[in-house]
């Protein structure tokens, strides 16, 4: 497996550091519901077989956050983005609804 | 049930007939209409769980449904070590019990898992690390367990071939479970499906979940790609599927699949007698009794579902092997395969009721659920049965997390790569 960092090109695995799914994101503490949402943010995850979106941080290489998405039954790599312009296009989302 | 007691006798009988009259180990059932339980997923513990909920609570009315073949789950992928040198409260007297199994195993089912308790030394290599094993093996000792704490000297007696004076990792003792050892891991999944068998449990091969049933909040079954199967109480042990099994129930869990990887060298004349760690690395070693060396480190570190592993992990593994024994450096390498285990959120397993009535929950295993096979069967069993968690491990809940009772035994925090 290699991920094609958008900085620094395609690399080898142990280049990078490994954070999880990364479609979890920190919930809002002042929601009636924080207790939950913090529990799940914490400690649940999806965790099925196929698509992942995932965090990685190329440890030994540029030190950017990855978000990458993989599939999980064949290691097939199909996407990597800077987890900054994803954490934006969220914010846009989020923006755009509201 | 027509049944076969195996024996000295049994095998002279049979060598001198040409192994003729040797019957099917189990009966390869198919699905009945309906169960009292239903155990979902033929490792290890499934197995082990039917035949205590038959043996030990004297149930009936039970299946085994296995959405492959018996023992090609993780049961038959584990490098085999048993041992119970935990250090945590809530651990110590369950993996005791289950050491405790393992020692009379073979008699209570009839066949032979070629339990050898040969030992398991874990090696420590600086002072902070020794007064951390001292802590441990008193833990140990307090709980009543067998640890001792060894010297340089004491293990170079042992192993006289490890590089002691390794500029970086010199080695300073180790800390041993003698009592610890190897069991022979399919023989596990087929003992126990025999065991079970023989108390008339349905063990029901090529018949895979994809669904539940439901009444309000009680289940009523399963469906299966051999159909509907009816049962009062449904328990699910499928080690690396259970986020995906638990899903179709509509729960999410505190766990990630992960993948770790084992290999087998070709076979050499007798090495190594026990088990033995590195503790600057992640690297651990044992010989099987064929000769190969059975051998691992840390998992891949990433979720998968992929039943193997990549490069990068197979190359620290050897790189740990060459600094504690660079003698095996010309050793050929056989066979590597993967596993996908459940890595929970602590490191630690949930036995336990689901938020769904006759539903209960066994997983969370990560990659030291072997030697937890026989309690883990024993305790899943107790739990359906008189639905209330065994003594041994009232620990194990699915809430923990929700309530801060996480039992982290490592320190690591919810990383599941990182147990
Ligand atoms: C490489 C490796 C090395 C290991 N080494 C050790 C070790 O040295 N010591 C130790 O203690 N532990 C070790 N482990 C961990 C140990 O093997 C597991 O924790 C344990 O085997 C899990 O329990 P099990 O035996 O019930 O799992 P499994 O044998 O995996 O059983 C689960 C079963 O559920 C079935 N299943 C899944 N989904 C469905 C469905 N939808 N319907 C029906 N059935 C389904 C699967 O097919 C599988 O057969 C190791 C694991 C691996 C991968
Ligand atoms: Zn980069």
């Amino acid at each position: 497996m290699r991920i094609a960092c958008p900085c620094c090109g395609d690399r080898s695995l142990d280049e990078f550091i490994y954070h999880g799914d990364a479609t979890v994101t920190r919930p809002d503490y002042s929601m009636p519901s924080a207790l939950d949402d913090f529990i799940a943010y914490t400690y649940e995850r999806r965790n099925l077989a196929g698509d992942h979106q995932e965090l990685w941080y190329h440890a030994a290489g540029c030190h950017a956050w990855l978000v990458v998405a993989r599939n999980l039954t064949t290691h097939r790599v199909l996407n990597v983005s800077l987890a900054r312009d994803v954490a934006l296009a969220r914010l846009d989302t989020a923006e755009g609804g509201a | 049930m027509a049944s076969q007691r195996y024996s000295i006798f049994s095998v002279i009988k049979e060598a001198l007939v040409g192994h003729t009259g040797w019957m099917p180990t189990w009966r390869d059932a198919s699905p009945k209409a309906d169960y009292d339980i239903i155990i979902i997923g033929g490792g290890g513990h499934g197995l082990a769980t039917a035949y205590y909920l038959a043996k030990t609570f004297g149930l009936s009315r039970i299946a085994v449904v296995e959405k492959g073949w018996i023992g090609g789950g993780n049961v038959g992928r584990n490098t085999t070590i048993v041992r119970s040198n935990y250090m945590l409260p809530g651990n110590i007297p369950f993996y005791e019990q289950s050491l405790k199994l393992w020692e009379g195993l073979e008699q209570d089912i009839n066949y032979n898992a070629m339990v050898s308790q040969r030992g398991v030394l874990n090696l420590y290599h600086s002072d902070a690390q020794r007064d951390a094993y001292a802590r441990r093996g008193n833990a140990l000792r307090l709980h009543g367990v067998d640890a001792e704490l060894l010297d340089q000297a004491a293990v170079r007696k042992m192993l006289p071939f490890l590089n002691y004076e390794n500029g970086r990792f010199p080695i300073h003792g180790g800390l041993l479970q003698r009592r610890g050892g190897t069991v022979r891991h399919d023989a596990v999944a087929w003992g126990y499906a025999r065991a079970a068998d023989q108390r008339g449990v349905d063990i029901i091969q090529n018949c895979e979940v994809t669904g539940f049933r439901r009444d309000g909040n009680r289940v009523t079954g399963i469906q299966t790609s051999r159909g509907f199967i009816g049962a009062k109480k449904i328990g699910m042990a499928v080690a690396g599927n259970s986020s995906r099994v638990a899903t179709m129930a509509g729960l999410r869990l505190p766990i990630e699949s992960h993948a770790l990887q084992a290999f087998v060298s070709e076979s050499i004349k007798p090495f190594i007698d026990g088990v033995v760690t590195f503790g600057a690395g992640h690297f651990y070693i044992s010989q099987s009794d064929k000769g190969g060396l059975v051998f691992g480190g840390d998992i891949d570190g990433y979720n998968s579902y992929a039943s193997r592993g990549n490069l990068p992990v197979v190359e620290d593994v050897c790189e740990g092997g060459m600094a504690l024994m660079p003698r095996i450096g010309r050793v050929r390498l056989l066979r590597q395969w993967g596993g996908i285990m459940d890595m929970s959120m602590d490191g630690s397993p949930i036995i336990d009721h689901t938020p769904i009535d006759g539903l209960y929950i066994n997983a969370g295993w990560c990659y030291g659920g072997f030697k937890a096979t026989p309690a883990s069967g024993l305790c899943f069993a107790h739990l359906i049965a008189r639905d209330e968690p065994h003594p041994i491990a009232t620990a194990y809940r699915l809430d923990r997390f929700r309530t801060g009772h996480a039992v982290d035994e490592k320190g690591q925090g919810p990383y599941p790569n990182l147990h």
